[in-house]
């Protein structure tokens, strides 16, 4: 059994009280004209498919469902909590794999894990960025299952994607319905870019004259997340920059501007770690800025996330974050992983290859739903196929029980409906940690499925926290 | 050994260029086995920017060079005590987990052929199968200069059977991974080879980490661990990533290379 977030036991929860009559109010006609202006307004803002790195069609829009999530006060406080000590517990790994490495040294994740991982970086080895901080903004991504009962799907330490569709989302509700927002006390979610531009202010180095200046790099337009990189920047008032834009000149990094160089202090980067420096990763990187990662490793400038903070947020790894947050936080985890089975242990091969049809596999390093087995929704020759990938190379995957997403209502042709959806807040981490009271609710629009990916059939919704 | 190195680089670009900016790792590392005396860096029309010691324990400093130029001389001009330390590295400094070398690289990736020669010897112990796999390399790659380029892999310079002490440096990394031990690429400089004919080029060795004593050298390309003939620079995963200048120059140009590389040693 599903469980269903608006309806308990045949009454409408508190949280879709008011929600539930305006959908019932709501003649069909005017629902249509609405869905259709919403479309026309993501078209006309240039928001197109590309969430979390997906790829596919990149003119195509990404559907957006006009029924909000909604969340009480307490839940909310409650997965708060939650997020903000895995956020913690996640750079306090990273700081201790690039140091001293404790948590290895005491046996409570394998070495091999760490140090033989492909995203672990030799070259920020001995660095300890400002405030201790190596991915600033963690995205966590979290599926419910029951009332009370809240998972971590995975983490996401390096630069994830998708806050932009938090922003507009909200944005095109209250522009649709003034009405929903004068009646709801809804938590705004529009100081986001604000705390994003101070989260990142607040981690310039010590080196840093005056006020910090901030710049977001970009791989450029082709990227299928440059809308999100320039509507960033133009929210947070700082500069959108490509690697040609900036260069290295004594120990510091400069930003080409019509009044001459102007030193850049902190880089939200949207470029992955092997294109960050061809000095220093892979050498045919034109995306980069040559020299940087000698400024970074000699403070003179902040990249946010630090490169090498990818180690944090494979899959395999992921199966130990209840451990760090034991270990550095001396705390028990308040969210909880999914059980986890790791195929490279004996018994876990054994049960999963057994299993196989009841079971997700994914790859340790694999995203967007890409490289996975849905045992339930495969056929016989799809399992078998799988199987023969995971012989060749058990180490590689690990498997998952087919979760029980819960389900939030959602427009369909006949009215509302249930649909499958999962959870992804943005965690900021600076100075203080911060998450704003919403996220992105990812649904799947096929009646029954259960991927959320907006590759495989996947929309989004607003998310409201509802005040007290 | 007291040992005066003289290294010039000198890149030219048949039209000026923008600007060069440039990481160099040409500093000798800090162990038990050398001491470094006067050590002069400079770059012509350059400004030293970062320096700084990484966690591999290597001194690294950037430079950049504002254009519009042509020429830019690297120049390297030190002294530096040496002593044999039968290719350990010990007392240095570092704090990167041996196990980071354990990956792969393009250049170093292990092939059917690197694995048959890896699985050929049986040593004692893991430094007695580090020098059993060193010799094995030594037998199977054939000391030749020309014979290979800067980007052939462990695996060509194999299947080839000639190489240079790069190659024969990048398969024994190959080999000593497919063995479970963590090995990685040093470059250097070196005195002399051991028929005592002079060598006036950078050298490459590799170092492979036998639990007990750490990291230990082996110059497969003369089958020896290196000595105080030796002059250590700093290491990385292959090649590439140990590589002593890494740089970049902006603007459409061709360049040209000019290396000079003089060892010897100073009479006391």
């Amino acid at each position: 059994m599903y469980y269903n977030e608006m309806i308990e036991e045949g009454a409408v929860r508190a949280p879709y009280a008011m929600l539930s009559d305006w959908v019932e109010t709501m003649p069909a006609e005017i629902r249509q004209m609405k869905q259709a202006e919403a479309e026309a307004l993501f078209r006309r803002i240039g928001i197109t498919f590309a969430v979390y790195g997906e790829g596919g069609d990149p003119d195509r829009l990404i559907p957006f469902d006009m029924m909000p999530r909604v969340f009480l006060q307490s839940e909310w406080r409650r997965l708060e909590r939650g997020i903000k000590q895995r956020a913690r517990a996640l750079n306090a790994f990273l700081r201790d794999v690039y140091s001293r490495g404790e948590i290895v040294r005491a046996g409570r994740i394998p070495a091999r894990l760490v140090y033989q991982n492909e995203a672990y970086e030799k070259a920020v080895v001995g660095i300890v960025p400002p405030r201790g901080v190596f991915s600033h903004i963690v995205g966590i991504d979290i599926v419910r299952t029951g009332r009370d009962d809240f998972f971590v799907l995975e983490d996401n330490c390096r630069t994830p994607s998708g806050v932009s569709y938090m922003l507009e989302n909200r944005e095109i509700m209250m522009r649709m319905f003034p009405g929903l927002f004068r009646n709801n006390r809804i938590e705004p979610v529009d100081q986001y870019p604000e705390l994003l531009r101070r989260t990142l202010a607040s981690v310039a180095p010590a080196k840093c004259e005056g006020t910090p200046t901030v710049v977001i790099l970009t791989p450029g337009h082709f990227n299928s997340a440059y809308y999100e990189h320039s509507f960033l920047a133009n929210l947070m008032g700082v500069e959108l920059v490509e690697g040609s834009d900036l260069f290295v000149d004594g120990g510091f990094v400069y930003m080409r501007t019509t009044q001459g160089p102007k030193r850049v202090d902190v880089i939200y980067r949207r470029i992955d770690d092997p294109f960050l420096d061809p000095l220093c990763f892979r050498k045919d990187s034109m995306l980069g800025v040559p020299g940087l990662m000698d400024v970074y490793r000699s403070g003179g400038v902040s990249i946010a996330s630090a490169p090498g903070a990818g180690v944090a947020d494979d899959k395999a790894v992921y199966t130990y974050v209840p451990e760090m947050v034991r270990f550095y936080l001396g705390e028990e985890p308040l969210l909880q992983n999914v059980h986890t089975w790791t195929l490279w242990k004996d018994d876990d091969y054994r049960y999963v290859m057994e299993n196989l049809k009841d079971l997700v596999v994914k790859e340790v390093h694999g995203s967007g739903g890409y490289g996975m087995l849905i045992g339930p929704k495969a056929s016989k020759a799809e399992i078998e196929e799988f199987a023969l990938r995971i012989k060749a190379n058990p180490g590689n995957y690990i498997a998952q029980p087919t979760l029980a997403l819960s389900t939030s209502p959602t427009f369909v042709d006949e009215g509302i409906a249930p649909r499958h959806v999962d959870l992804r807040p943005y965690c900021l981490c600076g100075d203080r940690v911060e998450l704003v009271p919403g996220g992105l609710t990812r649904v799947a629009l096929r009646e029954g499925s259960l991927v959320v990916n907006s590759s495989q059939g996947g929309g989004v919704k607003d998310t409201w926290v509802l005040t007290e | 050994m007291k040992l005066k190195i003289l290294h010039e680089t000198s890149y030219s670009y048949d039209t000026p260029v923008e600007a060069l900016v440039q990481s160099l790792r040409l500093t000798p590392s800090a162990f038990e086995g050398q001491r470094v005396g006067e050590w002069v860096i400079s770059v012509s029309g350059g400004q030293r920017g970062a320096a700084f010691r990484d966690g591999a324990g290597d001194w690294i400093e950037a430079w950049t060079v504002r254009g519009p130029v042509d020429v830019v001389t690297v120049s390297i001009a030190g002294v530096i005590e040496t002593r044999d330390t039968a290719g350990v590295l010990r007392g240095h400094r570092e704090s990167v987990n041996p196990l980071v070398y354990l990956r792969d690289t393009p250049a170093t990736a292990s092939d059917e052929a690197l694995q048959t020669l890896a699985d050929s010897v049986e040593g004692e112990d893991a430094l007695d199968l580090a020098h059993r796999l060193a010799a094995a390399v030594n037998e199977a790659i054939e000391f030749v200069e020309g014979a290979t380029e800067a980007s052939t892999s462990a695996a060509e310079a194999l299947e080839l059977g000639q190489g240079v002490c790069q190659d024969h440096a990048h398969a024994l990394i190959a080999c000593a991974r497919a063995r479970g031990l963590p090995a990685r690429y040093v470059s250097g400089y070196l005195h002399s080879t051991e028929d005592g004919k002079p060598h006036d080029a950078a050298h490459a060795w590799a170092e492979i980490h036998v639990g007990s004593l750490g990291w230990v050298g082996f110059d497969a390309a003369n089958a020896c661990c290196p000595d105080e003939r030796y002059v250590r620079l700093g290491s990385g995963l292959d090649a590439q990533d140990a590589a002593p200048v890494r740089g970049m120059a902006f603007g459409i140009s061709v360049e040209s290379l000019d290396v000079r590389v003089h060892v010897e040693e100073v009479q006391q």
